[in-house]
């Protein structure tokens, strides 16, 4: 080995603290590029492979009824490819007797298997034709609940429960994330998806020789704005409830919701990492070559080149990287499989596998390599253009000129000590600020960590406590007079009863549309408050709309505007309404009327879809058997449950995320300060040991070393916590807002979390350089040449 | 002022007219002020003068380590009044070795790696251990500066700069932070490799009797060279006393 490589090797041995923490700054922005990166590749990949494999469809549409004649209709859309009709109806599945029964839905598949939206066998076989007993089960459904082919599973179907055998377990590119319809959090063992024979399902439901749902594929090429319009007009007689794209389908759709974040997220967060490296690296290295000014000197006085030299550093540069680099990419593998694995609780890919890119961790370090090297090619530059009999010499005394603040006198009031700190930073401002900088990345990050429990803390107290008053949600399986909520009002433990209409429209203003529902109340209604964005309630006034604020935004409409409500139910006119009052509300996008007026505006007698009940605890066993056995009953759910299940699924979450990004913003601050403070200290240690041997104490002269971090740090702060909500305030740009809005809230808890954890990683990483201080050698520092 | 003028074929470095001025904050300082000299192969030369003298200059411009503000110098026929760091460098690379008053050593390398430095790139050097054993410091091979004496330090960096075995060996007050005894064993070092390589040899210094060790000794004082001799008589290094 060459005789300079081995002092390359010494000088990293005799950075060691130094080197690790840049490192470990490296391999954080590595480690999240790759695993965030490759999630992202993966889960792309496996839905793109699976969608294809399994024949997913381009667009769909639900309606009440329409004769099996119509599909060839619907394929001689101009640019539609095929199209397939199914019955797609919700079903119970009373799983334990007098246990709440779980609600499903029932798909049908054709005598010789579908086309479209094929299911992908996991276990067991197929359906055969004629058997009308059998059906397919969500693997996922299975597995959560412990089912495998051969079981029978008894399902209310429009009413009359059966007793089905399930002869297979399948997993459908349609219910990679399996909700049911209205639920806030996915929960495999909730949701029972099933496959049975088309003759089974006609004849249980009474649509022999009709569909109610309906998929398409495109050509190549169609517009798919125009084929949705085309399927709307064609379904509009048949009771079509809209036709929406894949992208608006509810699976698919969490699905991108996720590739979104992932992708944003796998850009921002190593960026940060990446330019805190270089900072840092620059910051050691600009010291370094510093520190070595008669090294280099003696080397080119030897005879070597400003271009070995040059290389010299850049090797240790790239042996830091490299370190870090290796470093992050193993801990990215490790992380990234972790969060595959979290990944394939939620979307059932059975082809999702975290696959390590290597391309992606190449390239994170090639950036790496760029950042570090631009930052340390201007501190080597400098020292190599120097002649070497120059060089040889100590470098000048620091220029220090008396400022305006010098003249402000303050010195006299705040003291010699300080004076020196404010001179110090006042000499390198763009250091100060660079390294304010930096940490306040990492006070950022750790905001955005609570902002997750924040907004969550937040969704729940305003949806659980405030928004959802009830204690059950009953479904039914369609409209029902009027009195269906006083026979569910008489039934045991029931303490209030009161009946909603959701009626699926499509809201229209101009030439902009969403589908939604608009929900009617009873004009005494109690057990669901409307809230607007100042928290105050909002009541209905009679025969007026209201409507989520942000449908209103996305529709340009303002209080008082006119829109028109095409209504998918009864006289499916279309009715000109005018908005008299918005709400705020965190999940969908609907509307508010009155029970009596909405039915005035379907020219129907008033009828509910669902009742919400009051209910005393000691009866609520009864009840769900009760409810069980009801006909009309399409789905019971439970606020308490409900909430339990999301305080489940996000909590876990949240704490892992929180955990990771305030390991990452430690790792951060602590590289910052430490460095920051080395290099002080190595600059500085003459005139500490100065100070020491005139009779300072040790504390007052770390405190002249740590005051200058000091003030980078409390600069950091308050700049960390604006930018803190600013990335939350980005993060919230990247949801969809159209079904689930986080409120972009960050309590002072949050705030005050991430000062709490900068602060104590400044003062950790204080206290290791302080014990440097400490021992710091006066006779030997103030013997060697300068 | 009298120039010995030597046979042409002899000269090793001629420099003429050399000047040199700094900026010094906003002061100019003339180090140099029009300075003629020639180096002799074999040549043992003593410059000296006070500190300020402008000595450590001279040397450096001829080293190749600074660039002269005016004036002219050539080693053997090549001329480096104007030439790029690139010629400079391989100028130092090749024919000259330095050594200086703290003897700038890498601390992180050891004796033996410190003389490596130059044995590997160098295009016909001794092993290090050679050049060690050349300083009388065979022994001491794998010990780091901090584990040497400032005379053993001191001839490390002889080592280092004769390995290459340079035709020029320049030395800025080698014995500057010695005391007598290892001074006087540097000395006989230089006095050594001088007599048995047949290196031209320039030493600086503000000590007088080191100039008995000399072929010739020139005089330097406010930029200008102020006497040029040759002692008659010249001593061994041991017989120096100060």
């Amino acid at each position: 080995m060459k005789a300079l490589d081995r002092k390359l090797l010494r000088d990293l041995r005799h950075l060691g603290g130094q080197i690790l923490t840049i490192a470990l700054v490296v391999a954080c922005g590595v480690a999240s590029f790759v695993a965030l990166r490759g999630n992202y590749a993966s889960l792309e990949l496996a839905r793109t492979t699976y969608y294809e494999r399994y024949g997913f469809a381009a667009a769909f549409a639900s309606l009440e009824r329409a004769p099996r004649s119509l599909l060839a209709d619907i394929e001689a859309i101009p640019g539609v490819a095929r199209a397939e009709g199914r019955i797609v109806e919700g079903v119970l599945v009373p799983l334990e007797p007098g246990v709440r029964p779980i609600s499903g839905r029932v798909v049908s598949v054709p005598p010789h298997g579908a086309s479209l939206n094929r299911v992908d066998l996991r276990q067991g076989r197929l359906l055969e034709p004629g058997r009308n007993d059998e059906i397919l089960l969500l693997e996922g459904f299975a597995l959560a609940r412990g089912i495998e082919p051969g079981h029978r599973l008894p399902i209310v179907l429009n009413g009359r429960r059966r007793e089905m055998r399930v002869v297979g377990l399948v997993a459908s590119p349609e219910y990679v994330f399996a909700v049911a319809p209205g639920d806030l959090a996915a929960d495999p063992t909730r949701f029972a998806v099933m496959w049975m024979g088309e003759e089974a399902v006609a004849a249980a439901f009474a649509m022999e020789g009709a569909f109610n749902d309906v998929a398409v594929t495109l050509q190549p090429g169609a517009s798919e704005r125009a084929v949705l319009h085309e399927l709307d007009l064609r379904l509009e007689p048949y009771g079509g409830l809209g036709a929406y794209p894949r992208a608006r389908q509810p699976s698919n759709y969490m699905v991108s919701g996720e590739l979104t974040q992932l992708r944003s997220m796998s850009s921002v967060v190593p960026a940060i990492f990446l330019a805190v490296a270089a900072l840092l690296l620059n910051l050691v290295l600009s010291r370094l070559v510093l520190l070595q000014r008669g090294e280099i000197a003696a080397l080119k006085a030897l005879g070597y080149h400003s271009g070995e030299i040059g290389l010299h550093f850049a090797k240790l540069v790239v042996l830091i990287a490299l370190a870090g680099a290796g470093l992050g990419a193993a801990a990215g593998a490790w992380l990234g499989a972790a969060m595959t694995e979290l990944y394939q609780h939620y979307f059932k890919f059975p082809n999702l596998e975290f696959r390590f890119d290597l391309s992606s961790a190449i390239g994170s370090l090639l950036v790496t390599l760029l950042a570090s090297g631009i930052g340390t090619f201007a501190a080597v530059r400098g020292v190599l253009r120097l002649a070497p009999a120059e060089a040889m010499q100590a470098p000048p005394p620091a220029r220090y000129t008396r400022s305006w603040l010098d003249r402000l006198e303050l010195g006299r009031l705040v003291g010699t000590a300080p004076q020196m700190v404010l001179r110090e930073l006042r000499r390198r401002p763009l250091r100060t600020l660079l390294s304010s900088v930096a940490i306040a990345s990492s006070v950022g990050l750790t905001v955005v960590g609570g902002f997750y429990y924040d907004a969550t803390e937040e969704l729940v107290r305003t949806q659980f406590f405030d928004v959802m008053r009830e204690d059950v949600t009953v479904t039914l399986t369609g409209p029902r007079p009027e009195r269906a909520v006083r026979e569910l009002g008489h039934l045991p433990g029931v303490l209030r009863a009161e009946g909603r209409r959701e009626l699926p429209v499509r809201f229209r203003a101009g030439h902009r549309f969403r589908d939604g529902v608009v929900i009617g109340y009873p004009e005494d209604a109690e057990l669901r408050a409307l809230r607007d964005k100042n928290g105050r309630a909002v009541s209905i006034p009679p025969g007026g709309l209201v409507l989520t604020d942000k449908l209103a935004e996305l529709l340009g409409l303002e209080v008082g505007d006119r829109l028109t409500l095409e209504l998918r139910e009864g006289s499916r006119a279309h009715e000109e309404v005018t908005l008299s009052g918005l709400v705020d509300e965190s999940f969908g996008l609907q509307g508010h009327m009155h029970l009596t007026a909405l039915s005035q505006l379907v020219r129907q007698e008033p009828l509910v879809s669902s009742v919400l009940l009051q209910v005393d605890p000691a009866h609520s066993r009864e009840l769900h058997r009760r409810l069980t056995d009801l006909p009309a009953v399409a789905a019971v759910g439970s606020r308490d449950e409900l909430l339990q299940r999301f305080r489940e699924q996000s909590a876990g979450m949240i704490l892992v995320f929180t955990l990771i990004i305030t390991f990452f913003a430690v790792t951060i601050t602590f590289g910052v300060v430490y460095n920051n403070a080395r290099v002080a200290l190595s600059q500085r240690s003459r005139d500490l040991a100065s100070l020491r041997v005139l009779g300072f104490t040790r504390a007052e002269v770390s405190a002249m070393l740590l005051g200058e971090m000091g003030v980078q740090v409390l600069l950091a702060i308050p700049l960390g916590l604006f930018f803190g909500r600013g990335l939350v305030w980005a993060l919230g740009t990247t949801m969809d807002p159209e079904t689930y809005r986080l409120p972009l809230l960050v309590t002072v808890r949050s705030y005050a979390f991430a000062t709490l954890v900068t602060l104590i990683a400044s003062l950790l990483s204080a206290l290791v350089v302080r014990r440097k201080l400490d021992s710091l050698d006066l006779i030997a520092v103030l013997k060697t040449r300068e | 002022m009298t120039v010995v003028t030597p046979p042409p074929d002899d000269s090793i470095l001629r420099a003429e007219g050399l000047t040199k001025v700094y900026l010094m904050g906003e002061v100019e300082v003339h180090a140099l002020r029009g300075v003629d000299c020639t180096f002799h192969r074999s040549e043992m030369i003593v410059l000296l003068g006070a500190s300020g003298s402008g000595k450590s200059t001279l040397l450096n411009i001829l080293g190749g380590l600074d660039v002269a503000t005016s004036g002219r110098f050539w080693f053997r026929d090549q001329e480096l009044t104007a030439a790029d760091q690139k010629t400079l460098t391989r100028y130092r690379r090749r024919h000259v070795g330095f050594v200086f008053q703290f003897y700038n050593l890498i601390p992180s390398l050891t004796a033996r790696e410190n003389v490596a430095l130059v044995t590997d790139i160098a295009d016909d050097p001794m092993s290090p251990e050679a050049a060690l054993e050349l300083v009388g410091l065979g022994p001491r091979l794998d010990h780091f500066p901090a584990q040497l004496s400032g005379g053993e330090q001191q001839r490390v960096a002889i080592a280092r700069a004769v390995a290459k075995r340079p035709e020029l060996l320049l030395c800025d007050e080698p014995t500057g932070a010695l005391d007598y005894r290892t001074g006087v064993l540097v000395l006989e070092v230089l006095q050594k490799i001088n007599r048995e390589l047949g290196t031209t040899t320039a030493i600086i210094t503000h000590n007088a009797p080191i100039a008995r060790l000399a072929d010739r000794v020139i005089t330097l004082a406010d930029g200008r060279i102020v006497g040029e001799e040759r002692p008659t008589e010249k001593a061994d290094a041991r017989e120096l006393t100060w």
